[in-house]
């Protein structure tokens, strides 16, 4: 056995090494909708030390011909600390995710990580506004539970297509969201109709922080919005990825930057390193 | 007690275990105590500010990836002032990659890390040589020889040549490397490969062609470390697919002196530790006192055995 691979009983608190390939127990791997798994694991403590936004970065099964020769990056929908669990919430649709959906309880499945750089929220923040679609909801739900620990007010705006593709609705207001939906089929989750909920939402109680994942075009609103009201905002942008560890620099994305005499340029950062969480700023789109 | 230390020209590294160029960063040292390493040997970085290829960079083979990454680079300076500091927290000799797009280019940056505190420089000549056409100074035995002969001439350390594997006779490219100055020679770099999507017709990594890197890649490099090694007499580095220490054992046992490990971290970060645990316990097994007495013991067919295979 490696010297960092991990079994759940074996992590102690004091361990020097805040990144492992942790053999996490599968408890579940159900369908919550038609679309989506949730994925539940038992995790020792050094995966467990993990931080909104942070992620694992996968090792997923064989599918078919595909062997799945590299992981494949995953965000964390819940950090159960109480339960020493992990949650994952996962759309099926390329091999990776097809070879995960193999695992059934009792399997193992290896998670490197806690990687990446997770949201920051700034000091004192008040009112957290989060917007998610899809997957991106997953996410933010950390986020969410991160926020309320930390005294703030969250609302949590979830769009789909239809209400049947909500998934983290429950898990959001159990930890003290305010949650607000936006579907296609209702006629309120386009780009007029949400920027007028947001102007709402600000002026009836200002927003400090503005968080996002999962749509370029709800990346593009919050940028507007943010700017215009000169409020903090951050995105957890996702890309292809080799290592996950800043070592192979294969998940670079461009983004702006601000040297110390003003001038901006666009250049590549890492999404596994230097992120996945981004100033909204930043972010090019 | 397995000696597990080996000699690279001037230079005993603790074991012959070092990550492959650009297939190591600060990250690591989240996951396992650097100290353990034979080198470390870092990402190539050029004189000037580069940013690299356009994304995508990566895609996903069978057993093996297609990179192309195109060697990002922060400059000189940075590499001084940031990445060689951090990397002497560790108890593990540093090796230098560098490129340069002339033969003048690489021995004044060669000259540059002569007192940066690394113990060697590997040159990286597989990229293009834009005083010939974009060929690569790597494909190329008269390129070779004067590229690392201009680096010898530039600095007092010890100078290892990078194969490119995109060659007809490696061989021919080692002795020039060596006849250069080389103090050692590392086979080899990633192969020249390309990959098509069929549903959206469009190149797999947007620069269209990269290097195939993996276990899959394995038994052509080490095809090329046997044909190195009996071609020179200084010591060759196998690397290649390597990914645990069976791997590791073949290719001493075709000619090499060390190895480098590079994809493999990609998918098992902990794989060189383990690596080094399980060639220690092949050695005890052994009873094998010095890991160096692998290096070219492969044991060929000999007459006896092959007239009584009934060879015609």
């Amino acid at each position: 056995m490696s010297l960092c691979a991990v079994k759940p009983d074996e992590a102690g608190a004091g361990d020097s090494f805040p990144v492992a390939e942790n053999l996490c127990t599968i408890v579940s791997n159900d369908w919550v909708n038609e679309e989506y798994r949730l994925l539940i694991v038992d995790a020792p403590a050094i995966a467990l030390a993990a931080k909104a936004g942070q992620f694992f970065h996968l090792m997923c099964p064989p599918d078919g011909e595909s062997g799945n020769f590299l992981r494949r990056p995953m965000s964390i929908h819940r950090i159960d600390r109480e339960q020493g669990q992990l949650h994952f919430l996962y759309k099926v649709q390329g091999s990776g995710t097809r070879g995960l959906a193999t695992l059934g309880q009792g399997d193992t499945l290896d998670a490197l990580g806690p990687v990446g750089q997770g949201f920051t929220l700034p000091r004192g923040t008040q009112h957290v506004v989060m917007i998610g679609r899809g997957v991106g909801l997953a996410t933010l739900a950390p986020l969410a539970q991160e926020a309320v620990a930390a005294g703030a007010k969250v609302t949590a705006i979830l769009s789909a297509r239809m209400a049947s593709l909500l998934m983290a609705e429950d898990a959001l207001r159990s930890d003290g969201a305010e949650v607000v939906i936006v579907t296609d089929d209702v006629g309120n989750s386009d780009t007029t109709s949400l920027e007028a909920l947001l102007r709402r939402v600000h002026a009836d109680r200002p927003i400090d922080f503005v968080a996002t994942c999962g749509s370029k075009r709800l990346t593009r609103l919050l940028q507007d919005f943010s700017t215009e009201f000169g409020i903090a905002g951050q995105v957890a942008l996702e890309q292809r990825m080799g290592c996950a560890l800043g070592m192979c620099f294969a998940c670079v994305m461009p983004f702006r930057n601000t040297a110390a005499d003003g001038t901006r340029t666009v250049g590549y950062r890492r999404v596994c390193w230097d992120g996945p969480v981004f100033n909204l700023e930043e972010t090019v789109l | 007690m397995t000696d597990l230390s080996v000699r690279i020209g001037d230079i005993t590294l603790a074991n012959p275990i070092m990550p492959g160029s650009g297939t190591l960063a600060e990250g690591m040292a989240d996951v396992f105590d650097l100290s353990r390493l034979g080198a470390i040997v870092t990402k190539t970085f050029t004189d000037d500010l580069r940013e690299g290829n356009a994304p995508p960079r990566v895609a996903e083979l069978q057993n093996s990836t297609l990179f192309s990454i195109g060697i990002p680079s922060k400059g000189t300076d940075y590499y001084l002032n940031k990445t060689v500091p951090f990397y002497q927290k560790f108890n593990t000799p540093i090796v230098a990659s560098i490129s340069a797009d002339t033969t003048e280019g690489f021995g004044a940056l060669a000259a540059k890390l002569s007192d940066s505190g690394v113990v060697a420089i590997e040159a990286n000549i597989s990229c293009p040589n834009l005083k010939k056409d974009g060929l690569a100074f790597g494909m190329d035995p008269v390129a070779t020889e004067e590229v690392i002969r201009a680096m010898k001439a530039a600095t007092h350390l010890p100078v290892w040549a990078k194969l490119s594997p995109n060659v007809g006779d490696i061989a021919v490219i080692a002795r020039a490397a060596e006849n250069g100055g080389a103090d050692a020679l590392v086979t080899a770099n990633a192969m020249l490969a390309m990959a098509i999507d069929i549903e959206t017709w469009q190149p797999r990594v947007a620069n269209l062609m990269g290097g195939i890197t993996g276990p899959a890649t394995k038994p052509v490099i080490m095809r090329m470390v046997y044909q190195c090694a009996q071609a020179v007499s200084i010591p060759v580095i196998g690397c290649g697919g390597v990914s645990n220490a069976a791997d590791a054992i073949e290719y001493m046992l075709a000619g090499a002196t060390a190895v480098q490990m590079g994809t493999q971290s990609f998918v098992q970060p902990t794989a060189m530790v383990k690596l080094l645990d399980d060639l220690t316990a092949y050695c005890e097994r052994r009873g094998i006192a010095k890991v160096s007495k692998l290096t070219g013991a492969m044991r060929m067919f000999s007459p006896e055995q092959l007239a009584r295979q009934g060879s015609l």
